[in-house]
């Protein structure tokens, strides 16, 4: 473990955790709707939205009635992306006519958006037109992020409210969420990144003539075709958001996406930076602060041992390239360690650190090839997103599962001491720990039934659509096989969006059961999250009293973290075992 | 319900065209004032003519020329229209014929190199479009172009370490050589060597 790295992820864990405190406390003041700077600034914009849109920011809603507008919105958000990608060769800024996205990929590519996933099937630069990219992903990245913000509030409200009926109104959540958090965010991350070298820009791809015209007689090409477009604006939102989806294939590697080690540094910042400030949010708007520090010291104290056995993983290299004689030792000229699927300009660490962050929140977006990692470098971001993406984890999402993990952590003392389990006053009984057992063991069965599945034969191999013949999907025999299909439901069952891209999932059975796993994951959560705000906003407050287990103590961090990890560990072994540590096992053999 | 479906598609649009067309359009014209060059994909230009861009990798084959990393890209290496990496895995039996492949080629061109292969050299990159190097992958074939141009070696490593730039901030990211300008500064060494360098005034 060079100095550096260490140094690299301090620097990071500095900056991140100096943000959390202002940006979370105006979060909260925006979502109270105490007076803060930008809403006399914007407030007639917010108005005049609600006025036509028929919204009356002052009436209420039930949980009922908040999970109908949260599925109507998204409903309607699905139906407009998926037209405009099928209908994109008849409407303009498509300076490079592309056609029509396929009905299954549209599906996918639609749900993926819609549900924050932003699996990747598409190829942007050579499928997607500017318009689709920035009226239909744009907006979704956007919305998607704003829709878990306000759930996650409305569950907020639930814990920190005495019997009440309602929870909030979520066209006023979802209005702010974006109109003061997320566009004023990034619209300084946008130009921002420009400055690096992101391109932002509405012409036509660029045609260049290559600087060694040597190749055009050796039979390959002299030139070379630059892909352009608005890109900045959108790799903004994407980070912001916690949405991942990129504008070009390559995602955060592409040098048009990522140029420079700041715009690296940026980007990884703005990955984890809502999520952990929205635990502050938490802890203002439940009037204590120190239960939003104890989840957040619970995130940290998984993700900083977990980014650093991924930094010594990938630093120690592959058999493959000891084999052949090659240095995979560090120095001040040579980044050494496992290269393949990295950026010279990233290196191992930035590229290690970069990983565990994307799949800790449930980003995606990558800056290195994760399927070309160590067995154990790769394990670690499997297995990251896998605990349910809780550490740190999606917008809103993140934070609300883990509070559906404080709820069973509560419930597994109260268990211990044999009295009523109660979290920031609100008695924990059976009603909520049904919902928080649902929303715990979804993700888990999604992922481990959809493996089962696709290995049992429809996702081993497929007929290709322009040769007719079959071929396998895997680009990797063996244990390596299986950690794709297993890695690829586990991103998608969690929401997260990044893949081992080594496994063709552009067919029909993988785009059509990768956007089941992307619904389910997201929709059966919010809706049992939703009743449990209902259910704790009608709750009286029970006095404290001297049996009261304190949730912000070190002791009960330590029980969430065990909660967690147990959890994570008992489900998924069994399958890690089939895959990352058999490939590891047989490295190492060799 | 009815009024759920109303309120939702009103401000479906709204908000779509507040962040999908009006945000895009202000950083567009934000950008363009403030970094026009960046924004348009920092192109290289020569009397006119687009050579590239400083930030996308280009392959290099000829022995004048320092080489890039490999890259995965198809249907051509560093085809800027389908960016991406290899995706092979660490014990694929592909990757182990890649990089025997990758070293043969490299040992038969640099008979006389100095340091063992860097890794850079055998793998490929993630978006197939790196343009940088690592210096020690530079330094690896600084004895080849350094023949294949006639020129002293210890020329070529000074061009080298004018074209290196460190960590950002000392340590942020990786130590690198971009490859285009490191070649283009070659090409325009040489012409100057050749041409005379142009002097001003009399």
């Amino acid at each position: 473990m060079s100095t550096n790295a260490c140094l690299q992820l301090s620097l990071y864990l500095v900056v991140l955790l100096a943000c959390v405190k202002p940006l979370g406390a105006y979060m909260a003041r925006v979502y109270q709707g105490r007076p803060f700077v930008l809403d006399r600034v914007l407030g007639w914009l917010e108005r005049s939205l609600y006025r036509l849109a028929g919204v009356n920011d002052q009436a209420e809603m039930t949980w009922r009635q908040y999970a109908t507008a949260v599925l109507v919105f998204n409903g309607i958000g699905f139906l407009a992306l998926y037209a405009l990608l099928r209908l994109q060769g008849f409407l303009p800024l498509n300076p490079q006519k592309f056609g029509a996205v396929r009905p299954d990929l549209a599906f996918n590519t639609s749900v993926s958006f819609v549900t924050n996933t932003n699996w990747q099937s598409y190829g942007g630069e050579s499928s997607l037109s500017y318009l689709s990219q920035m009226l239909g992903l744009g907006v979704q990245n956007f919305v998607s992020a704003a829709t878990g913000m306000s759930v996650l509030v409305a569950l907020i409200r639930g814990l920190a409210r005495r019997s009440s009926e309602t929870i909030g109104n979520f066209w006023v959540d979802l209005t702010r969420s974006v109109l003061y958090i997320l566009l004023p965010l990034s619209l300084v991350l946008a130009l921002v990144l420009v400055s690096q070298g992101v391109v932002q820009n509405f012409r036509p791809y660029e045609r260049a003539s290559l600087i060694d015209s040597s190749g055009a007689e050796a039979n390959t090409v002299a030139e070379q075709t630059l892909p352009m477009g608005p890109a900045a604006s959108q790799i903004a939102i994407k980070q912001l958001g916690t949405n991942g989806g990129g504008f070009f294939n390559a995602n955060s590697s592409h040098p048009y996406e990522n140029p420079t080690p700041l715009s690296n540094f940026l980007q990884m910042l703005a990955i984890l930076l809502i999520p952990a400030a929205l635990c502050h949010t938490f802890g203002v708007m439940a009037g204590d602060t120190r239960q939003g520090r104890a989840i957040l010291a619970a995130m940290l104290a998984v993700f900083v041992p977990l980014a650093l056995g991924t930094v010594v993983a990938e630093q120690a290299g592959t058999s493959i390239l000891a084999k052949n004689g090659i240095s995979q030792r560090a120095s001040s000229s040579s980044p050494g360690g496992n290269m393949e699927g990295k950026e010279t300009r990233f290196g191992i660490t930035d590229s290690a650190l970069w990983a565990c962050a994307t799949t800790a929140a449930s980003n995606g977006c990558v800056n290195s090839m994760h399927d070309s990692f160590t067995p154990l470098g790769g394990l670690i971001p499997l297995w990251l997103m896998q605990l349910g993406e809780v550490v740190f984890g999606g917008m809103g999402s993140g934070l609300y599962g883990m509070l559906m993990f404080v709820v069973v952590a509560v419930f597994v003392a109260g268990l211990m001491v044999g009295r009523t389990p109660e979290y920031l006053g609100k008695k924990i009984e059976v009603y909520e720990m049904k919902m928080a057992s649902l929303i715990i063991l979804i993700p888990p069965l999604l992922v481990l039934i959809g493996t089962a599945v696709a290995v049992s034969g429809p996702g081993l191999a497929a007929r290709d659509r322009d040769t007719g013949t079959v071929a396998a999907l895997s680009n990797t025999p063996g244990a390596h096989g299986f950690t794709e299909i297993l890695y690829t439901y586990s991103s998608t069952g969690n929401n997260n969006g990044s893949a081992f891209s080594g496994l063709s999932t552009d067919v029909p059975f993988y785009n059509l059961t990768l956007a089941v796993a992307m619904l389910a994951a997201r929709f059966w959560l919010i809706i049992p999250i939703l009743a449990v705000a209902g259910s704790l906003a009608r709750k009286k407050s029970a006095p404290q009293s001297a049996g009261t287990l304190p949730t912000h103590t070190p002791l009960f961090v330590g029980l969430l973290v065990c909660v967690v990890l147990l959890v994570g560990a008992l489900t998924f072994v069994p399958a890690l075992a089939l895959g990352p540590i058999v490939e590891q096992l047989q490295m190492t053999s060799h | 319900m009815k009024s759920a479906l109303r309120s939702g598609l009103v401000l479906f649009l709204l908000l779509s065209l507040l962040t999908g067309a009006a945000y895009p359009g202000l950083v567009t014209l934000v950008a363009r004032v403030a970094f026009p060059h960046r924004a348009n994909g920092s192109l290289i230009l020569r009397d006119g003519h687009v050579q590239g861009s400083r930030l996308i990798g280009q392959p290099f084959r000829d022995a004048r020329y320092f080489w890039g990393r490999p890259s995965a890209t198809t249907p051509t290496p560093y085809n800027a229209l389908s960016s991406g990496g290899s995706n092979l895995g660490p014990t694929n039996p592909a990757q182990d014929k890649a990089v025997k492949a990758r070293l043969a080629e490299l040992h038969a061109a640099h008979p006389d190199a100095r340091i063992p292969v860097p890794v850079d050299l055998v793998t490929a990159s993630a978006s197939g479009l790196d343009p940088h190097i690592s210096p020690a992958a530079a330094q690896y074939q600084v004895p080849r172009v350094a023949r294949a141009r006639g020129l002293a070696e210890e020329r070529v490593l000074q061009l080298v370490r004018a074209c290196t730039e460190g960590r950002t901030l000392g340590l942020l990211g990786e130590p690198r050589v971009n490859l285009l300008r490191l070649n283009l500064t070659l090409d325009n060494t040489e012409r100057d060597a050749t041409f005379g360098v142009p002097h001003a005034g009399k």
